[in-house]
C-alpha cells in the first residue's frame, strides 16, 4: 500500500490524463464519427464507399498500429507539430489515434441506430420539403441516437480502457505512470496492480451507469 | 374558384420488378378538387398518390405539379414537396418531438417562418382540428385517431396547395376513423385540393367531387360520386362495389 499512498498525487496526475485522453477523443469520435454515418447513408455514391472504406480500415486495425502510425508516421516522420511542447504535441497525436480508431465504432452504432428508425420518420420529414442533410440532422439521426445510447456508453467506457496504449505515443497516463511505480516499488505489484484496476473501474462504473440511465430516459415513444 | 389543373400525370409507369404497378395513368386534378381514388388492394392507389410527391419514382411519363415537372431530386424537388401536403396510413409523427413541435418544424425549416409565427399558426390548426390540449404531448401518448389530425395539422401548416391522404384511417380503430374524416369533410368543403386513397366509401359519396376507380395499375373510371355508385360504367367496379357493399 505504500506505494499508492506515497504517489497518491502523482497517480491522481496520471488518471486526470486518461480522463483528458478519453474526453476529448470521445468528443472528436462523436463528431467524426456522425459525420461518417451522413456519409454511409448520403445520395451520393463517392461519400458512402469513402465511409464504408475509412470504416472498414479502422475497424479492423488494431489500435496499437493505429497509435503507432500517428506517433511514428504522422509524428516523427511527417513531422506533424501540433504544439511545441512535446507532451502536448503528442497527446493530440494520441488522441487524433483514439478519434480514428473510435469513430468507426460509433458510425456503426449510430447506423444500426438509424436503421430503427422507421421509413416514415424519413418520408414525412421529406413530404414537408426537408432536404437530405436537414431530415438527418433534425429527424432521423436524433432518435439514432436516443436508440444507440447505451452501445455508445459501451464504446465510451471501451475508448476510456484504450487509452492506455497511448503510451506508445508517449502520453503519460495511468498505465505509464502504473509501470513507473512498478519499477520503484518492486515488491508490491500486486497490490499497484490492484490500485490501478480499481481507478480504472472507478472511472468506467459510473459511465455504465450514467449510459444505461440515458438510454432508458431518452428511449423515444412508439 | 378558378379551375387550374394543379395535378398532372401524363402516360405514368412504375414497375417492381415483374409486377407493373402502374400502368399509362393519366389524371388531372383540378384546384379545388376532391379525388377519392378507390379500388381493390395491389391496384397501385397507394403508389399513384406517393408518386405525386416522389416518395416513389416512376419509370416513364410525366407528373407536373401547377405547372412545373417533377424534377429529379434536389432542391427543386425539396421546394416542389413543401407545396403538397401529405398524410400517411401510418401517421409518421416525428416521434421524438412533442405535437406541437410536429407542426411547428417545417414551418420554421422550409418556409422559414419565425418561431413565434409559426407556433401561433400550429396552435390555431391544432385547436381547428381538436387536439389544442394535447400540444404539450408527444405522438406516443395521443390515440391513433388524434395522432392522424395531427399530421393533417402539420401537412396544413405548411400552406399546401394540395394534400395527399394515404389510407388515412386504415390504421384506426373503428370509433376513431369518423374524427379523422370530419376533419377532411371540412378541409373539402372550404375548398382544399385533395386526392385521397381510402376505402371508405361514405366519405367518397359525401365529399368527392370525383372518383376515381383503379384496378391493376390502371385506372379502369372516373366519374362524379352518384353516377359512379349508382351506375359502375365497368365490370370490375360493378364487382368490386358488389363485393364491398353488400356487408
Amino acid at each position: 500500500m505504500e506505494a499508492l499512498l506515497n504517489e497518491g498525487g502523482t497517480i491522481l496526475a496520471a488518471f486526470w490524463m486518461t480522463v483528458r485522453l478519453t474526453a476529448v477523443s470521445a468528443l472528436g469520435s462523436l463528431v467524426l464519427g456522425t459525420l461518417l454515418t451522413a456519409m454511409r447513408v448520403a445520395p451520393l455514391a463517392s461519400l458512402r464507399a469513402t465511409a464504408t472504406v475509412y470504416v472498414t480500415v479502422a475497424r479492423n486495425t488494431p489500435l496499437t498500429l493505429v497509435l503507432l502510425f500517428t506517433g511514428l508516421g504522422i509524428g516523427a516522420n511527417l513531422g506533424l507539430e501540433l504544439s511545441d511542447d512535446i507532451a502536448t504535441n503528442n497527446f493530440w497525436l494520441a488522441v487524433i489515434g483514439l478519434t480514428a480508431y473510435t469513430s468507426a465504432f460509433v458510425c456503426e452504432a449510430l447506423r444500426s441506430g438509424l436503421n430503427t428508425v422507421p421509413v416514415g420518420q424519413a418520408e414525412a420529414a421529406r413530404s414537408l420539403g426537408l432536404g437530405f442533410v436537414k431530415t438527418l440532422a433534425l429527424i432521423t439521426l436524433p432518435q439514432a441516437f436516443r436508440a444507440v445510447v447505451a452501445p455508445l456508453g459501451s464504446i465510451l467506457i471501451a475508448l476510456t480502457k484504450n487509452t492506455t496504449i497511448a503510451l506508445v505515443v508517449g502520453v503519460a497516463e495511468a498505465s505509464v505512470r502504473m509501470r513507473e511505480l512498478i519499477e520503484t516499488y518492486g515488491d508490491q505489484v500486486i497490490e499497484i496492480f490492484l490500485g490501478f484496476a480499481a481507478g480504472f473501474v472507478l472511472l468506467c462504473l459510473p459511465m455504465g451507469l450514467l449510459f444505461g440511465w440515458l438510454s432508458k430516459r431518452l428511449a423515444v415513444a412508439r | 374558384m378558378t379551375q387550374a389543373d394543379l395535378i398532372v400525370l401524363d402516360q405514368v409507369n412504375k414497375r417492381f420488378g415483374d409486377h407493373h404497378v402502374l400502368r399509362d395513368v393519366n389524371l388531372t386534378v383540378r384546384q379545388g378538387e376532391v379525388v377519392v381514388i378507390i379500388g381493390p388492394s395491389g391496384a397501385g392507389k397507394s403508389t399513384l398518390c406517393r408518386a405525386i410527391n416522389r416518395l416513389e419514382t416512376i419509370d416513364s411519363g410525366t407528373i407536373t405539379l401547377d405547372g412545373t415537372p417533377l424534377p429529379a431530386e434536389g432542391k427543386e424537388l425539396a421546394r416542389l414537396r413543401a407545396e403538397v401536403g401529405m398524410v400517411f396510413q401510418s401517421f409518421n409523427l416525428f416521434a421524438h418531438k412533442t405535437v406541437l413541435d410536429n407542426v411547428v418544424l417545417g414551418q420554421v425549416h422550409v418556409l422559414k417562418r419565425s418561431k413565434d409565427a409559426a407556433v401561433r399558426k400550429a396552435r390555431e390548426l391544432l385547436d381547428r382540428v381538436g387536439i389544442g390540449g394535447q400540444a404539450d404531448k408527444f405522438p406516443a401518448q395521443l390515440s391513433g385517431g388524434q395522432q392522424q389530425r395531427v399530421a393533417i395539422a402539420r401537412a396544413l401548416a405548411m400552406d399546401p396547395k394540395a394534400i395527399l391522404f394515404d389510407e388515412p384511417t386504415s390504421a384506426l380503430d373503428p370509433e376513431m376513423v369518423n374524427e379523422v374524416l370530419d376533419v377532411m369533410t371540412g378541409l373539402a368543403r372550404e375548398g382544399m385540393t385533395m386526392v385521397v386513397v381510402t376505402h371508405e366509401m361514405g366519405f367518397a359519396r359525401r365529399a368527392a367531387d370525383r372518383v376515381v376507380f383503379m384496378a391493376d395499375g390502371e385506372i379502369v373510371e372516373q366519374n362524379t360520386p352518384d353516377t359512379f355508385f349508382g351506375a359502375p360504367a365497368s365490370d370490375r367496379a360493378q364487382s368490386f362495389l358488389a363485393k364491398i357493399l353488400t356487408h
